[in-house]
């Protein structure tokens, strides 16, 4: 993974002294209110309903065990004792007090960590696929352009005070599993007709409010001018977005307003002016390439013949085998889903416990690396197979072993009324009362492959509008009742669920799932998945059983 | 008024002329729509010319002007306003301006540090404490990643 050099580390060292000058500034009443949020709020830190909130950036989701082990100690010594995953692989703490949190940072910055950008109108954490560099299906390794665009988005002077907040996915593989159809840019490796590989740009695509799925700007794109293009697109957008209404202030209201062909003519018109001045050399992404060389692997690891003697013995390690872990481009090695989605467990969270726990076993049996997921779970990407029984064991002590990912209880949840200031309704309850009703594995693992996204508000932090299930909360007079889409995907065929009908009420919420799910049962072909069954049948038969 | 000028604070007698205010003053600035309007007459002012150019404007349109405006003010309406950076970067990087770019209006002294990395180098504050306060965070960073005028 990419290692801090010594301007990277001054960077965000100074970035803590001149955070805390800030908040001392502000505590003493010297800055005023308004200005303090933008302040704090490009430093990651929300405030909710109990406390602050600080997010940090996970950098397109990759962690080292030393960093994990930071964010263990900070759970303990600041929090609550535990952390968040987010959908855009950040981490955030839901209880710091405000005064403690220059040191917070500073102690991220010892590790090379830091919240900058995570929050505000501004250039935020570039995501991408948590299965990056391990996966069979991969064109390239998106992470070194993804550390490229992270080093340009970093305290950029120009665009710090955007229309509205600016998110950048990059995905290196066919089957898309960073949702860069749904980022304000996103961006896939792509293959010319000359064999020369390049990006295909995408813009305008978001969710929240008004979900829309990105156009293509430009098809092929020369990876030395990543940078000039980006760039172009984000100037063309300062200068022209819409800031009269937060809620219009999006890239993909200015594509929306102006159409797709008029944003293509801007953009070009700027990048021509810029492009020639700003080529990322190929001795800077070859040294970037060498940043994220694949570990060491162990060359005879599928000679081993214990990982298929212990799934044939136990039948729960190989439904977790079957489940919570994904084929590796490396033979004898696969990549480890560590479930953040326990029964009991709030989506997404992990202790202070668990992630010392993660840390050693990282540096066990995965080089000391880990990833973060936008589906709020962790992933080991390169274990070797002879070790996943004893890795399965261990989970399995830590409740990090629940067998469900990519089936209905791993679900995508926000921290909802509990904690935001902004919802409008709980999704953590209801989180937890669906999977109280699904926690019959045989049922759950008949269902299959079903991707549940639930939001608390219509700002959709969880994407429920591309859940093959959304949940969204509304608030009725002060009472809580949650809307139900059907059909939505983030995957490579895009799609927005439909409304399933009127909102529901709260304690009508899980009985409308299960319906859902029995409707599903009763009419999918053999290994129909979810998705499909409603992309071939429509979503009256589920209505009709519902309401 | 005092304001910021090449890193120093400076007496300053510049004058904004609104645009239905008669000019009286020796050194002015007058909005990009009046410049356009009464060039001819304002190019043979006694003093200095500055243009004040505001969030919606399209640099383009002075783009042919420069040489005759020894100022250009960028006006930041509320803190949030994002367009003059872009603004000066155009004016600095694009159009090769060499004159004082001026940042007026409602911002924050924590915003000088990006406002001199994209060519600012004047700033103006309706609060005379903020100038020591920007002064002192003109320095926050020895370091960058992007490539910009400063």
């Amino acid at each position: 993974m990419y290692q801090y050099n010594d301007n990277d580390q001054t960077l965000i060292n100074e970035r803590v002294t001149q955070f805390r000058g800030q908040t001392e500034r502000y505590l003493k009443g010297e800055i005023g209110e308004d200005e303090y949020r933008a302040l704090r709020l490009m430093n990651g830190i929300y405030i909710q309903i109990h406390a602050p909130m600080l997010r940090v950036a996970g950098p397109y989701g990759l962690l080292s065990s030393k960093q994990l082990r930071m964010l263990a100690h900070i759970a303990r010594k600041y929090d609550k004792d535990y952390a968040h995953i987010t959908t855009r692989q950040n981490i955030q703490f839901n209880w710091p007090k405000l005064e403690t949190i220059p040191d917070i940072l500073a102690d991220l910055a010892s590790v090379q960590m830091h919240a900058i950008q995570t929050s505000g109108n501004c250039l935020r954490n570039t995501t991408t696929d948590h299965l990056a560099g391990v996966c069979t299906d991969e064109l390239e390794d998106p992470r070194p352009y993804c550390e490229i665009i992270r080093q340009w988005t970093i305290l950029h002077p120009e665009f710090a005070y955007l229309p509205r907040k600016f998110k950048i996915a990059v995905s290196g593989t066919t089957q898309d599993r960073a949702a860069t159809q749904f980022h304000d840019i996103g961006l896939h490796l792509v293959k010319n007709d000359s064999g020369e590989i390049g990006f295909r740009v995408l813009v305008g695509g978001g969710l929240g409010r008004t979900p829309v799925i990105g156009k293509v700007i430009r098809p092929f794109l020369e990876k030395k001018h990543i940078l000039s293009y980006l760039e172009a697109i984000v100037r063309v957008y300062n200068l022209n977005g819409r800031r009269d209404n937060k809620y219009k202030a999006r890239i993909k209201i200015l594509v929306r307003e102006s159409s797709i062909e008029k944003m293509a003519e801007w953009v070009e018109a700027e990048w021509q002016q810029i492009k020639d001045g700003m080529e990322v050399s190929e001795d800077r992404i070859q040294s970037m390439i060498a940043q994220f060389q694949s570990p060491d692997y162990d060359s005879n690891a599928s000679n081993d013949s214990t990982f298929e003697a212990k799934k044939a013995q136990s039948a729960a390690f190989s439904l977790w085998v079957k489940h919570n872990t994904a084929a590796h481009k490396t033979a004898g090695y696969r990549a480890v889903f560590i479930s953040l989605k326990a029964p009991d467990c709030p989506p997404g969270d992990i202790t202070e416990r668990q992630m010392d726990a993660v840390a050693d076993m990282a540096d066990q049996y995965s080089f000391g690396e880990l990833r973060t997921t936008h589906r709020q779970n962790i992933v080991l990407g390169d274990v070797n197979q002879a070790d996943l029984f004893s890795l399965w064991k261990k989970l399995d002590a830590l409740t990090l072993a629940t067998p469900n990912i990519g089936t209905a209880t791993d679900m995508i949840c926000c921290p909802g009324l509990d904690f935001c200031a902004l919802a409008n309704a709980g999704s953590i309850g209801i989180a937890k009362e669906i999977n109280e009703a699904l926690d019959n594995m045989d049922y759950l693992h008949d269902i299959g492959d079903l991707k549940i996204n639930m939001s608390g508000c219509m700002n959709g932090c969880a994407h429920q509008s591309v859940g093959h299930i959304g949940i969204l909360g509304v608030d009725k007079k002060g009472v809580e009742w949650y809307q139900v889409t059907l059909g939505g995907s983030s995957e490579n065929a895009a799609a927005i669920g439909l409304r399933l009908g009127p909102a529901v009420a709260k304690h009508k919420i899980t009985e409308t799932i299960t319906t859902i799910l029995d409707v599903y049962i009763k009419e999918r072909n053999e290994d129909e998945i979810f998705l499909d069954t409603v992309n071939r049948i429509g979503i009256t038969p589920f209505k009709s059983a519902v309401y | 008024m005092k304001i910021i000028k090449d890193k120093q604070i400076i007496e300053d007698t510049l004058t904004h002329v609104a645009d239905n205010e008669e000019i009286s003053s020796k050194n002015i600035t007058v909005s990009l729509s009046r410049w356009k309007s009464e060039k001819a007459k304002l190019t043979e002012h006694q003093g200095t010319i500055g243009v004040r150019v505001s969030p919606a404007d399209n640099i383009e349109d002075i783009a042919d002007d420069l040489t005759l405006i020894s100022l250009i003010a960028v006006e930041l309406p509320a803190f949030t306003d994002g367009r003059a950076f872009s603004h000066t970067r155009l004016l600095r990087d694009r159009y090769n301006y060499q004159g004082e770019i001026r940042a007026i209006g409602s911002y924050m002294p924590d915003q000088v540090f990006y406002l001199t990395r994209v060519g600012v180098n004047a700033f103006e504050f309706d609060k005379a404490d903020d100038l020591n306060v920007a002064l002192s965070t003109m320095n926050d960073f020895s370091v960058s990643y992007q490539a910009s005028t400063n």
